[in-house]
């Protein structure tokens, strides 16, 4: 019961006015940038830290920390209502949450959404409570053979769970790995792909690609069907909120399972995004009626939302008790520790207990404030909706374009996106999923480094990936994902007989 | 404010800040750093951050500005292409001059405006405690009879610690896998873990799992041992750490940590920067740092750091040629 006790003191430290007010202040400014698509949580965090520095690290962590939880819950707010993920996490949550908005249950699939979020975000701070010191040690079990086992696992889910038909995905993924390997490779030192160019140098990066992609594909698609932005006023009221939480209940084995996902993948760490994904692959699969997902069902807002805080909150064990950001949040946050003073890792759990256990008790109260003001705010960005078509599309252009813009402080990006936009649009002319390519965008180098970094430590034979009992299970299980329609038939055939 | 004399330095700064400049910044300094975040760079960075926000050694804001992508050259060319701005100042590292070679950026730091140098890095060669060799002999010897080849891990490759990698191999004849990862941080994880035998991290990058008793300091690559007595183990300080050639492997190097302008800027505004800095070397929070992460305090600036960056340049040409690293 030291948890508990240590939980206690954490709350304690917590319980000032001035901590309160800094934590709605980070609450309400992270929901903010959260809407803004790629002015996400850690371009907030890293305007914002500088702010931080007069103040001891206690009220910096939970200021910073609440200003991340305000993100992950407001990336959800431009999903559901826009069709662009305000975070690459949300990209997930578009797939149900916008058209359930088009069927006019916007106001429905926001309730799931930031529901689920604080579920999710719930049972990691649980985990990270009561399983902290154990769990460390856990990741520092991930080589090489591991990671890439873990990537493979989140490719080959995507390839045998998805829903589309395969050769589709395949063709996106693979345009995805391909764009992934543009600019500097680490394992070699070279550059790859970039013609000479210097714009090139840093490589494509992933957000820029995603508000391209799904940002401005979506505003051409409209256009071009002379439609008003679709979609319905979405003014929560209390009945909403209680029609969906009474419905919950129901949902219990996709929350728990995307939690368990979330979580996992957030310590190991996978990330928010392939969390997201996945969770939302799982659920599909798992449902009796996988064709419904895609269409406006709420469990596919539930699995990925949840997946998602899952490992948003679960990432920040990692970076406390071993010093590796789980995402870039998680990094930008890292650098913030270091110029209060504090040095991450093992020992900071021992040596700056009020900081730690104020952090973990700050979760929990920033995560139930948070769930308030976002219900009770929405009312106000979702009046956007009733502007005309013709004034809110500029306007989503030119807030995308700052986005892309405002991720590397480069033009070249702009260009950039607005290239994703048409190559958006033209896959979803011609039926190919977007989700594969924005995936092997994020994870393609990481799972390209891990592979070959694997490959020089074994000095090229592949047996490193049955080497231990959890690099083994994994890497199967992966394969057997891979093949999962061609065994299921095999299965279903056999019972037959 | 940890003592009364941090305080007194604190507000004696202030009041030499307030002179009038031929020049000063009109709008916020961006600290470029051309590394990821969290990196030895990031955090010096961050560091110079607070010193001179919380001395008010500067009128305007300062801001971090991590340009780490394609391992640091976006940061190098971010940096040339901004000829005549002096609200841009780089954090420069011995990347500048490995990065041109190895992969051929179209990059030469004699297009910048050096300001000048803040520090020497140090590296040292660091085993799992786990494993049984606790001298830098006892290391090599098995490493030399190994096999599988003991995985040597790193930062990037073909740049400073994959040049000490095969430094270490040609003197001793014993082999390692080279496996480059993306930052120092991760390769001190992956040591941790047991997935690398040793990695040359720079002290800063090692400290707290060497704090923690997870990681054994063999020897350090310099001429001499570092200067900080006090204990930051149980047992040891920097000081306590032999060097390498005391331990018989005659390897040493060092890295810069310096200040660069772009180029074409005025001689005012590269005044102005030389002044802040020298101010910074002076606050509390500089020796702090210096002291905690085991830099060596240098600054030197003007005919004095041309020299050197000419010296240390020439110098590792010649390793990385020896290596076998500069692109055809």
């Amino acid at each position: 019961m030291e948890a508990f006790h240590l939980l206690l003191y954490g709350f304690s430290v917590l319980m000032t006015w001035k901590i309160l007010a800094l934590m709605m202040v980070g609450l309400t400014l992270g929901i903010f940038v959260g809407v803004l698509p790629g002015l996400g949580g850690p371009n907030g965090v890293a305007i914002l830290l500088p702010l931080t520095f007069t103040m001891d690290p206690t009220s910096a962590i939970v200021m910073l920390s609440c200003i991340y939880w305000g993100a992950l819950f407001g990336g959800a707010i431009t999903s559901i209502l826009f069709n662009i993920p305000g975070e690459a996490w949300s990209v997930a949550t578009t797939f149900d949450g916008y058209p359930m908005a088009q069927q006019g249950r916007a106001a429905e699939a926001l309730t799931a959404a930031f529901t689920s979020s604080f579920i999710g975000s719930l049972v990691a701070v649980l985990l990270i409570t009561f399983l902290a010191p154990s769990i460390a040690s856990f990741a520092l079990k991930f080589g090489p053979p591991e990671f890439f086992a873990v990537y493979l696992l989140t490719f080959c889910s995507f390839v045998g769970l998805g829903r589309e038909e395969k050769h589709k995905t395949l063709i996106s993924m693979a345009l995805g790995l391909l764009v992934a390997g543009i600019g500097m490779d680490t394992v070699s030192g070279q550059l790859r792909m970039t013609f000479g160019s210097t714009e090139l140098l840093r490589g494509v990066n992933f957000l820029v690609a995603v508000i391209g992609l799904f940002g401005i594909s979506e505003i051409l698609l409209t256009m071009e069907e002379r439609l008003a932005l679709r979609g319905h006023a979405a003014k929560i009221s209390l009945r909403v909120v209680l029609k969906v939480w009474r419905e919950m209940p129901r949902y219990w084995a996709t929350l728990l399972r995307s939690s368990f996902i979330g979580c996992w993948l957030g310590i190991t760490p996978g990330g928010a995004i392939a969390a997201s994904f996945m969770g939302y692959n799982i659920a599909k699969r798992m449902s009796k009626d996988p064709d419904s997902f895609g269409k406006g069902r709420i469990e596919g807002v539930f699995a990925p939302e949840t997946a998602a805080h899952a490992s948003g909150t679960s990432a920040l064990l990692p970076m406390l008790a071993l010093g590796i950001p789980g995402s870039g949040t998680a990094a930008i946050l890292l650098g913030g520790l270091m110029v209060w003073g504090l040095n991450p890792g093992p020992l900071l759990f021992v040596e700056h207990k009020e900081f730690v256990w104020g952090l973990i008790a700050s979760m929990y109260l920033g995560n139930v404030v948070g769930l308030v003001l976002v219900l009770t705010t929405v009312p106000i960005f979702a009046s956007v909706l009733r502007v005309p078509f013709a004034a809110i599309a500029p306007m989503i252009v030119v807030s995308c374009a700052i986005g892309a813009f405002a991720i590397q402080n480069a033009m070249f990006d702009i260009w950039l996106m607005m290239l994703f936009g048409v190559l958006g649009y033209v896959f979803k002319k011609i039926g190919i999923p977007m989700a594969p390519l924005t995936l092997a965008l994020v994870l393609g180098s990481r799972a390209e480094d891990s592979f070959r970094l694997s490959m020089i430590g074994s000095a090229g034979d592949m047996r490193v990936f049955w080497s231990n009992g959890l690099v083994g299970s994994i890497t199967t299980l992966a394969l057997v994902l891979l093949f999962w329609p061609l065994i299921a038939r095999a299965l279903a055939a056999m019972r037959k007989r | 404010m940890r003592n009364p004399i941090a305080v007194l330095a604190a507000a004696s700064l202030s009041l030499l800040a307030a002179p009038s400049y031929a020049w000063e910044p009109t709008k916020p300094v961006e600290i470029v750093v051309a590394a990821g975040a969290g990196g030895a760079s990031d955090q010096m960075a961050r560091m110079m951050q607070a010193a001179i926000q919380k001395n008010n050694l500067m009128k305007q804001p300062i801001v971090v500005s991590l340009k780490g992508g394609a391992s640091g050259a976006e940061g190098l060319m971010y940096m040339k292409t901004s000829p005549g701005d002096a609200n841009k100042v780089l954090i420069a590292y011995s990347l500048i001059y490995m990065l041109p070679l190895s992969a051929k950026i179209p990059f030469n730091w004699r297009e910048l405006t050096p300001i000048s140098v803040m520090a020497l890095d140090e590296f040292v060669l660091w085993d799992n405690t786990t494993l049984p060799y606790k001298t830098t002999k006892e290391f090599i010897d098995a490493a030399k009879k190994a096999d599988p080849m003991f995985k040597m891990g790193g930062t990037g490759s073909k740049r400073e610690d994959h040049v000490l990698t095969v430094f270490i191999e040609k003197k001793t004849g014993a082999k390692f896998a080279y496996l480059p990862y993306k930052s120092g941080g991760e390769a001190a994880t992956q040591l941790v873990g047991n997935h690398t035998a040793s990695n040359v991290n720079n002290p800063s990058e090692n400290l707290e799992v060497w704090r923690a008793g997870q990681v054994r300091a063999l020897c350090v690559f310099s001429k001499e041992r570092m200067q900080y007595k006090t204990k930051v183990t149980e047992t040891m300080s920097w000081n306590d750490i032999p060097t390498c050639k005391e331990q018989g492997l005659d390897v040493s190097y060092q890295m810069l940590r310096a200040m660069f302008l772009p180029g074409g800027v005025k001689p005012e505004e590269a005044a102005f920067y030389t002044d802040l800095f020298k101010k910074v070397t002076q606050t509390a929070e500089y020796k702090d740092y210096m002291e905690k992460q085991a830099l060596k305090p240098v600054f030197l600036t003007g005919k004095d750091m041309l020299k050197f960056l000419e010296e240390d340049d020439a110098l590792n040409k010649s390793l990385m040629t020896e290596a076998g690293f500069v692109a055809q």
